[in-house]
């Protein structure tokens, strides 16, 4: 049986990195004492795997992954194994959801298609969305496979952008089709004049939900 | 959830910013304005070296068990901080409140080794404390240090004010309570020096022959003690353990969970510090220790368990508990991982349980290339015992042997030294008389060598050192002397930095003096000298220059007579007896270990532990 968790990481979480967070995740599991199921062979692991990692600087309350449990486990209670695992979280750290999983369902990694983005202290000018908003020529270089650049126009993958007040919400595409990162997006409408990759000050980037490819919520995947 | 003390952009901007948050699982959350005491407990090195210290661990539950003190860690950080920091005027901070170093009570320094005493400098200047003890008042808090390099305090005594000599558990109650009594700092080093294990290096006059060596070392006052006794828990089981270990969120060197199964050793190998300090060999019980290895595990769901000692193969009842681990962490799809175990049939038969296919290394400890020199340094492992073992292990599966050895230990000659190599190739061809159909793979057999550093209260603390160019020398004739071997290929020879060596050296059996040689290599910018990327020789070497010090005059031979800067202490084994085992070494004899008979070094005096078996 597979379960999908949602989870959210904020805070002082912001600066650990991905694999950190999976490795952070094995010992949870343990201290939890949830019944989630080891591979075969000589060094047996947890059957885990994340949707999409994130990237350090940013916040999110909607990251995902998903997790097989012990072949003896018929009924899992599910309000059980979210309360143990929020027992033994940080400050920061928090299970959202859990849901068992469709035999048939995509794996979380393979169903990503979207992610909704939340940034604030970020000034956008109602002519630095137009330019999105009226498909205007974006064009910005994504490195391909072979190490060579390619102009792609950012645009297409951009399938929300709203202004309100100081936060600016987007809905871009994610996973391994075409990966964006919201700050790619700010960069290529002017934010970040010089082109600066890292997070300017007192900006603040939330995931706030990673989506299929038609827009479903990864909780609702399958389930 | 505390706010970091650092800005993000600061965070951002250094590498593993989660060394510098703290909020890791199972940290002590306490309300700093509520505690009466304040501990910064400082391990002098990057946190993932600091976080893999056990007795940093074990020392804040126990100080944190207390109701009115909140115990919290400090480290060193990074280069890249350290930089920003002092740009920045940014003071040192603690993990736990993430507020300043100096608004605490104490600053208590792990001491774990003589290469990180400039980190010790870079500790309290950043915590923005005066490094001299003597400049401090009222408002810095009260540095006290303790741990192995405490035995010989002297090279960094003006930077402290007060050392705690012995293990921990023992005397910080004691001391604490007294702390809270006093209004001044003057009163609490006065009273504080009465605490048994308790050294005050100001209250201590200090004078030298002509010749640099010591001439007295006297209290000021009367009572200020002549001697300071190590404390020594004398039931390792009446003291609590680790309970709640913190999770750390970034890969540390350490990354499992650490059994201390037993304190002391009874081999009596002459070079081995630690055997001697900890005696005698004290063990916990396995009821304790089921108990503990089970919390721990449960407290943090760490995949890996390590059992600690400095021989484990001596704890009496090992085979109970490995039996017990063994089931436990299959159960529970846990690793044990079992360091310093003699190889023998049983430890074979126990690591083809334990560890997966793809077998590690096998790890002796020879130290000397021949029996004679093995005899002179009493370290009782035969070449029998190492073939044997080896050659077990070969049919077993393994393939991979490692070796320790040391060069420039007392007596060596030209044919101990063409001994290692010979040790590797005998082992080498041993493995090819198992036949073909059973071996696995090609065999290699590694051998490291560092380089022998005499410490205090050991029988080879008069020993001499050599210079830089003569270690490296003896180096080269071992490998040289491998090349010329039939199986030389399948055989790697590597050895330490030998000038890390001559000046861990110094600092070993130095004296007060040697302070003004710290500071003027920390103002030059020596800091993580542990670090080989980071240890600046020519630093060192100015320094030396410039204050007129010269590192032979620590390393040579000493006369048995001389005073030395550490015979104020007091740990239970005596002078005489050291002075005993250095002749007996200079002759070649052999000392039984304490199970086969008692030696009687002074250690019997505690009346604890293996001395009552």
């Amino acid at each position: 049986m597979k379960l999908r968790v949602k989870f959210a990481k904020t805070g002082n979480m912001k600066f650990i990195g991905h694999l950190d967070i999976m490795r952070y995740f094995q010992k949870a599991m343990r201290r939890a004492d949830i019944p989630i199921k080891y591979s075969e062979g000589f060094s047996p692991h947890q059957i885990m795997s994340f949707a999409a990692p994130l990237g350090i600087g940013l916040e999110s309350t909607g990251e995902y992954f998903d997790m097989a449990l012990c072949d003896d486990v018929t009924d899992p209670d599910l309000k059980s194994y979210k309360d143990r695992l929020n027992g033994c979280m940080c400050p920061g750290m928090e299970i959202l959801d859990l849901k068992v999983l469709d035999e048939h369902a995509v794996k979380a990694m393979a169903a990503v298609g979207q992610a909704d983005y939340e940034v604030e202290g970020c000034v956008v000018t109602p002519e630095m969305a137009d330019r999105i908003h009226q498909h205007r020529y974006m064009n910005i270089m994504k490195r391909t496979k072979s190490d060579d650049f390619r102009e792609v126009d950012l645009t297409q993958f951009i399938y929300d952008f709203v202004v309100d007040g100081d936060v600016v919400r987007m809905r871009i595409s994610q996973g391994s089709n075409e990966n964006i990162k919201p700050e790619t997006v700010l960069n290529a409408i002017g934010i970040f004049g010089n082109g600066q990759r890292n997070l300017p000050e007192n900006v603040r980037i939330t995931r706030t939900e990673i989506r299929d490819a038609e827009g479903k919520s990864l909780i609702y995947e399958g389930v | 959830m505390s706010r970091p003390f650092l800005d993000d952009d600061i965070l951002y901007k250094v590498e593993k910013p989660a060394r510098y948050i703290g909020n890791e699982p199972n940290m002590c959350i306490k309300d700093p304005d509520k505690v009466d005491i304040r501990f910064a407990l400082c391990f002098p090195d990057v946190y993932e070296i600091g976080m893999s210290n056990i007795g940093i661990q074990i020392l804040y539950e126990m100080f944190n068990r207390r109701e009115d003190t909140y115990c919290e860690r400090v480290f060193s950080p990074w280069t890249d901080l350290d930089r920003i920091m002092r740009e920045r005027n940014i003071p040192l901070f603690t993990l736990e409140s993430q507020t300043k170093v100096k608004d605490c009570d104490f600053l208590g320094i792990s001491l774990g080794f003589e290469m990180c005493y400039t980190n010790i400098l870079q500790i309290l200047d950043l915590s923005q404390i005066p490094i001299y003890a003597k400049e401090r008042n009222e408002d810095d808090p009260i540095v006290i240090g303790g741990g192995t390099c405490a035995y010989n305090p002297e090279p960094i005594a003006d930077f402290f004010d007060m050392f705690y000599i012995g293990e921990g558990e023992v005397s910080y109650n004691a001391l604490l309570d007294i702390y809270k009594t006093c209004v001044s700092r003057e009163e609490f080093l006065r009273k504080a020096a009465e605490v048994p294990g308790i050294y005050v290096p100001s209250l201590y006059e200090v004078e030298y022959n002509e010749d640099g060596t010591l001439s007295a070392f006297t209290p000021k006052f009367h009572d200020v003690p002549a001697k300071v006794e190590r404390q020594i828990c004398l039931n390792p089981d009446d003291y609590g353990f680790i309970e709640k270990p913190i999770v750390p969120f970034i890969k540390v060197t350490q990354d499992r969970v650490v059994l201390e199964i037993m304190r002391g050793c009874t081999r009596g190998c002459r070079f081995c510090q630690a055997g001697f300090i900890y005696r005698p060999l004290r063990e916990h019980s396995t009821e304790y220790l089921k108990d503990f290895a089970v919390k721990m595990l449960d407290m943090t769901g760490c995949e890996e368990i390590s059992l600690s000692s400095l021989s484990s193969s001596d704890y009496s009842k090992i085979e109970e508990l490995l039996d017990y681990l063994i089931e436990y962490t299959k159960e529970k799809k846990v690793n044990i991982s079992l360091p310093s175990l003699r190889i023998d049939a049983f430890s074979l038969d126990v690591m083809n349980k334990v560890q997966d296919v793809k077998k590690s290394s096998l790890t002796f400890a020879p130290e000397a290339g021949t029996q004679r020199l093995r005899d002179v340094i009493n370290k009782g492992i035969t070449e029998e015992d190492i073939l044997s073992g080896s050659f077990e292990a070969f049919k077993g599966g393994w393939n991979k042997v490692k070796l320790y050895f040391m060069l420039g230990l007392p007596t060596e000659t030209s044919d101990d030294r063409k001994g290692i190599g010979n040790l590797c190739e005998a082992i080498a061809e041993n493995y090819y008389t198992i036949p073909k159909e059973d071996r696995v793979g090609k065999v290699s057999v590694s051998a490291s060598a560092s380089f022998f550093v005499p410490k205090p209260f050991t029988p080879f603390q008069w020993a001499g050192m050599y210079t830089q160019e003569e270690y490296k020398e003896r180096a080269y004739e071992v490998k040289d002397h491998i090349k010329t071997l039939l199986n030389q290929k399948v055989i790697r020879f590597q050895f330490h930095d030998a000038d890390v060596s001559v000046l861990e050296g110094v600092f070993a059996r130095g004296d007060r003096k040697l302070s003004k040689l710290i500071e003027t290599a920390y103002r030059k910018g020596a800091m993580y000298d542990a670090w080989s990327d980071y240890f600046k020789p020519e630093v060192w070497n100015e320094a030396f220059a410039e204050t007129g010090l010269d590192p032979e005059f620590y390393n040579r031979q000493r006369s048995l007579d001389e005073l030395l800067p550490w015979d104020f202490i007091d740990i239970g084994v005596t002078k005489d007896f050291l002075k005993h085992e250095w002749n007996n070494a200079m002759n070649g004899n052999v000392t039984p270990n304490c199970r086969q008979k008692c030696s009687g070094c002074g250690a019997g005096r505690f009346g604890t532990g293996v001395c009552r078996e």
